[in-house]
């Protein structure tokens, strides 16, 4: 069974002219333990495919289509006392700036010990060991000295550390990790993405890895979803995306990644910028920048087809040659 | 009236972000008509007014302590009633009113000149100028405004003689209420300044054996003319304010040239006689004309913020 | 944090030193003391006597020591007005305005916190849209104007509340106060409401916009995708991160208080510091007026340094400590 499953999702933002989708027909979903990847530009919607899955849209978004499962549970109509003790419980997250996620006035303790008390039936002292060892699971050297610190005593990676603990001392199914190392130096990117890989190893815990870094996702994803203008263009296994990506997108993305070769070319990228939300073309949105436009690209919308591992949105269903 | 600005000026400026931002406002809108029409009147208050209130032989001191016009007992000469002297009270707040705004505004003025010359004076000179001028400004800061604007009246009265200090008053009030408030502007002006002092056109100019200053204060205004503006519309409500205070307290105007706030202190001495509407009128008055000028104060300061367009 | 206490404390110092300066300026340059000391036909040789007793022929900084010296003794000298020791009129005047002040900053407090909460937690309702505007009035009314309306409403029409004086105090040593009277308690309300009106909707409005700022941060986002509860974070999350800033400002406030006491007390009669510090404007009795500056400076200084220590006592960041931070 999976932990979550989105069905047709669209959320809607009302604008002064009219009302704009910020995703729409998003369907995927996740078994246990695995690490789906979501890449795309900003503002392709895979922050607002997380929030919506948490429940966190901000107002006045809302959710006008689709539906949202956790473990055959329906959850995106639920009250929001109902949401909020599935928050934390249920589903966790990470956000992308550590520095901001910790709230300043706070012992790194108090925040981890309440965390788990809101949730979980504990004494006071058995929060608290909890805590510690979270701390020390997430790699805090002396974790029984540093609980009673401040979040401003630590280092940007040791904070985003505190912030995986945080997220997973609750016990949730479910993570949703968004842009978890792009605020952190390039070497603790590096700890941190172990860290996590490590970490849905152990729970079982089944992540949303929400990143542009397509580094990121082909060391720690075991599927991944390509997003384009609010829409899923492509989900597949992570090796086979990189190295045959079905949607002209995906192929541009891999294609405009620099490699260091024997001949220094000129850096390859895809024409042209993504449509807007309130500016999307007719037909394909990736189609006026596709290398392989054809002319129903123009007209109709190409859907999502294929399996649950594989499936892209293209009327090109033949591979594109790499 | 002069022509103060032409057709296409006016246009201009109704078109600009700031005209849109001003017509979007019903608060701004309703602030400005009100300032107009206080503002008139304050302005023609001599032929707006039914008598010189100042004038003794315009009184007839039967007429005194007269209630509203149209109240039991009132007269329809004296609109708003008279007060013990006499006075019609409809002529004596216009007449305060000119006095409230030519404090407010002088004193505006000065506190603009004297901050604006400082804040140019420190931030191209820098050093132990600057510092002292800073320094001085902290000090100022943190005492409020009012008891500065005191200590400042209080020295005059002591260095003037007692004959004098009526007809001084008015002075008096211009320069302690200007003095205590030019430190907003200092800073403003001195940041403006401090960005402009590194730039390669004043040290191509010092090379050259000229000053910056001068093309210097040619790049500096049109950056500082917005918060300005705004500080000084905001700080003319509060010159007003204290103003009325210091009448009110009987160290501003006095009884022979009465502001608004002297009419007001003039009122209460009396209102537990019955007579309210001698301490009423005036403060409605005031009330209207500081929050007009806060609201408008707002809406400028919105608009002009940069991070909110 | 020693080395920040030491370093204020000077800075304090330099700021007394500066008051004093001006204190004794205003002594020197305005009026002659001497006339009122000696006859109108006085010789030049009973002038310079006297000039000299009073140590007028020294040097100028030999006598701003001495009145250095004495001032921080608290002499400041006899009234011009009436003759008295001006620190015992102080010492008489200072626990009306202490009194008055105090009620009138808890007052505000006590009010305008919970007020603030309210409008920024529910920020389009009713109520907080009322207040708003309310407090947009607030801050354009005179002080004098509402405390004339509360005497209107309350003493001429109601009848409820005395309109002046401080009702029956009692004298506990050296200081007199009114807490202990029901009449002394009547006669604060108005005058205390009056004066913590202003403050009272500085605090709502810095409440709010600081909670509301705070309510947008990403730790309150993070705390709320961890499921506490609304209570947990409005009350503790966010309530702490926005009264750190709002106690500050609070207290640097505090001074505004002790001025806008002075026009409390003339309104209401109250027999402070306030009140004769205006009648001393009003006279041009200097040696009250530079002993009243003085005092005020020191109190206002006191409290800066208060609140500044007290800042980083609330915020942990502020705190200089010696735990390492780790890597």
């Amino acid at each position: 069974m999976t932990v979550l499953t989105v069905e047709n999702l669209t959320v809607a933002f009302p604008g002064r002219n009219g009302v704009v989708n910020a995703i729409e027909d998003v369907s995927l979903s996740i078994s246990p333990g695995e690490i789906l990847g979501m890449v795309g530009e900003s503002g392709a919607g895979k922050s607002m495919t997380g929030a919506a899955i948490i429940g966190l849209i901000e107002p006045p978004g809302r959710i006008t289509k689709g539906k949202i499962s956790l473990e055959g549970n329906r959850i995106d109509n639920l009250s929001p006392e109902a949401m909020r003790r599935i928050r934390g419980r249920k589903i966790g997250a990470i956000f992308q700036d550590p520095l901001t996620s910790l709230n300043p006035v706070l012992t790194v303790g108090d925040q981890l010990i309440e965390t788990i008390q809101t949730h979980l039936k504990l004494t006071k002292p058995e929060a608290r060991a909890r805590a510690i060892d979270w701390l020390r699971r997430v790699g805090i050297p002396a974790p029984e000295a540093r609980i009673d610190t401040y979040p401003h005593q630590y280092s940007g990676g040791m904070r985003q550390r505190v912030v995986i603990a945080l997220a997973l001392c609750a016990e949730p199914q479910l993570v949703i990790a968004d842009e978890p190392t792009t605020a952190l130096d390039v070497s603790v990117q590096a700890q941190i993405i172990a860290l996590l890989r490590k970490l849905a190893r152990e729970t079982g815990v089944a992540v949303v890895l929400v990143t542009h870094d397509m580094g990121v996702i082909a060391e720690t994803a075991d599927r991944v979803a390509v997003m384009y203008a609010g829409r899923i263009v492509e989900v597949g296994a992570v090796a086979e995306v990189l190295t045959s990506p079905k949607h002209p997108y995906t192929a541009g993305l891999m294609a405009s990644i620099p490699r260091i070769g024997p001949r220094p070319d000129v850096l390859a990228q895809i024409e042209g910028a993504m449509p807007r939300p309130n500016a999307r073309p007719e037909g394909c949105a990736f189609g006026p920048r596709c290398p392989h436009r054809m002319e129903i690209c123009g007209q109709k919308r190409p859907e999502l087809s294929g399996t649950a591992t594989k499936s892209v949105a293209c009327h090109l269903t033949q591979g594109v040659p790499a | 009236m002069g022509e103060i600005m032409t057709t296409s000026t006016l246009s201009r400026m109704f078109d600009s972000d700031i005209g849109w931002s001003f017509r979007q406002s019903w608060t701004a809108r309703i602030s400005t008509l009100i300032l107009i029409a206080l503002f008139a009147a304050a302005l023609f208050a001599p032929f707006l007014a039914t008598q010189n209130p100042y004038d003794i032989s315009q009184l007839f001191l039967l007429d005194s302590e007269l209630p509203p016009a149209w109240t039991d007992g009132g007269d329809p000469r004296y609109l708003l009633g008279t007060d013990q002297q006499a006075r019609d009270l409809y002529s004596s707040i216009l007449y305060g009113l000119r006095l409230s705004l030519v404090v407010g505004f002088a004193s505006v003025a000065l506190a603009a000149g004297l901050g604006i010359s400082l804040g140019l004076l420190g931030g191209f000179m820098g050093g132990m100028v600057d510092g002292a001028i800073m320094r001085v400004a902290d000090v100022l800061l943190s005492f409020p405004a009012i008891l500065v604007a005191l200590l400042v009246n209080g020295v005059a009265r002591g260095i003037l003689p007692p004959e004098q200090h009526a007809d001084a008053a008015i002075w008096v009030m211009i320069l302690a209420i200007g003095l205590t408030n030019w430190v907003q502007y200092a800073r403003t002006v001195r940041g403006s300044t401090m960005v402009e002092r590194q730039k390669e056109y004043v040290q191509a100019a010092r090379i050259n054996g000229v000053s910056g200053m001068g093309i210097m204060i040619h790049h500096i205004l049109p950056n500082v003319l917005g918060p300005v503006l705004v500080i000084a519309t905001i700080n003319l409500g509060m010159a007003v304010l204290t103003e009325a205070t210091l009448s009110f307290l009987g160290v501003g105007m006095p009884a022979t040239q009465p502001s608004l706030g002297t009419l007001i202190r003039i009122g209460n001495e009396y209102l537990f006689s019955g007579v309210w509407w001698v301490v009423i009128f005036p403060s409605v008055v005031l009330v209207i004309l500081v929050l007009a000028v806060n609201l408008l104060g707002d809406w400028l300061r919105d608009a002009l913020n940069p991070k909110l367009r | 944090m020693f080395g920040f206490l030491i370093r204020r404390i000077i800075q304090s110092v330099f700021v007394m030193l500066a008051v004093a300066l001006i204190a004794f300026m205003m002594f020197r340059f305005m009026g002659d003391p001497v006339n009122s000391l000696v006859a109108e036909n006085a010789t030049t040789e009973e002038r310079d006597a006297v000039r000299e007793r009073l140590g007028l022929d020294q040097p100028m900084w030999v006598q701003y020591g001495r009145f250095v010296g004495r001032a921080a003794t608290g002499d400041f000298g006899l009234s011009w007005r009436n003759a008295r020791p001006v620190s015992t009129l102080l010492a008489e005047r200072f626990p009306a305005t202490a009194e008055l002040v105090l009620v009138a900053a808890g007052l505000s407090l006590l009010l305008g916190i919970p007020l603030g909460i309210l409008t920024a937690l529910r920020p389009n309702s009713i109520s907080a849209q009322s207040l708003q505007f309310l407090s947009l009035i607030g801050i354009s009314l005179p002080t004098f104007v509402t405390g004339i309306l509360l005497i209107l409403i309350f003493s001429v029409w109601l009848g409820w509340l005395p309109s002046f004086g401080r009702g029956t105090v009692i004298d506990i040593g050296w200081w007199s106060t009114g807490f202990l009277t029901l009449s002394g308690l009547k006669a604060l309300i108005l005058p205390s409401f009056m004066l913590c009106l202003f403050q009272l909707t500085l605090i709502m409005r810095l409440v709010r916009a600081e909670m509301m700022e705070v309510l947008r941060t990403d730790y309150i986002k993070f705390a709320k995708a961890r499921g506490l509860t609304n209570r947990s974070i409005n009350f503790r999350h966010a309530l702490k991160n926005t009264l750190i800033p709002v106690i500050t400002i609070f207290g640097l406030q505090l001074g505004g208080l002790i001025a806008f006491a002075i026009v409390t007390e003339t309104v209401f009669q109250w027999p402070g510091m306030g009140a004769l510090f205006i009648q001393a404007v009003s006279f041009g009795d200097v040696p009250v007026m530079a002993a009243y500056l003085v005092l005020v400076s020191l109190i206002f200084v006191i409290i800066n340094t208060t609140v500044d220590l007290l800042y980083a006592v609330l915020d942990p960041r502020l705190r200089v400590d010696t735990a390492k931070s780790a890597h």
